[in-house]
């Protein structure tokens, strides 16, 4: 799963039938420090998530087993809104890498 | 699997059932030396890892749901499988 920021919506009338009354919300996905991390997608919502909101979804099949019923064509869903995220990326554990690199791997 | 550091804990009252209970981490691809390698991501945990950790993340929906044992419709796809102790590399 991926950490993602709600950054608009898409409304869709001519869709397959099995999307009616979905939401479709249009999301950046975004790395554990908030950085842009690809390209915007197309999210189906399940969680009521909002224009502007830290959200975090999932892709390919496990998109569409978020959904009821599930065979239907997605392959990313918001499944959660995010409230609180570690602001500190914690340090590499030591001593678990034998010959580890200089300064030990620390996140970007 | 990949060989991933946990970065620490995301929280999140609103969500998918299926999420309901179980802790979500972010994890940082590691490289077999121990540098990050690529996009953070965010996986489940099963095996008490906590930050800091090198964990083996399994990132495959039906190894998901096999594991967690909840039915089909599970939609989580990362999965903390296992906490790391030491990783020896020859090359």
């Amino acid at each position: 799963m991926n950490l993602g920021r709600v950054i608009g919506t898409v409304v869709a009338t001519q869709k397959y039938e099995g999307l009616q009354g979905k939401k479709f919300l249009v999301v950046q996905p975004l790395d554990h420090a908030l950085r842009s991390a690809g390209e915007p997608i197309v999210a189906v919502d399940t969680v009521r998530a909002g224009p502007g909101e830290l959200i975090y979804f999932v892709n390919s099949r496990e998109a569409a087993l978020a959904l009821d019923p599930f065979f239907v064509p997605v392959d990313a869903a918001i499944v959660g809104i995010v409230d609180d995220i570690a602001a500190e990326a914690a340090p590499l554990t030591a001593g678990v890498f034998i010959g580890e690199p200089i300064g030990g791997g620390g996140a970007r | 699997m990949k060989l991933c550091r946990v970065l620490g804990p995301v929280v999140a009252t609103a969500k998918h059932k299926s999420y309901a209970g179980r802790k979500l981490l972010a994890v940082q691809p590691l490289d077999e030396h121990g540098a990050s390698m690529g996009s953070s991501f965010l996986a489940v945990d099963d095996v008490q890892a906590g930050p800091g950790d090198v964990v083996l993340v399994m990132q495959e929906g039906n190894g998901v749901r096999q594991l967690l044992q909840m039915g089909s419709q599970v939609p989580i796809r990362s999965l903390i499988v296992g906490i790391v102790d030491r990783v020896t590399v020859s090359a």
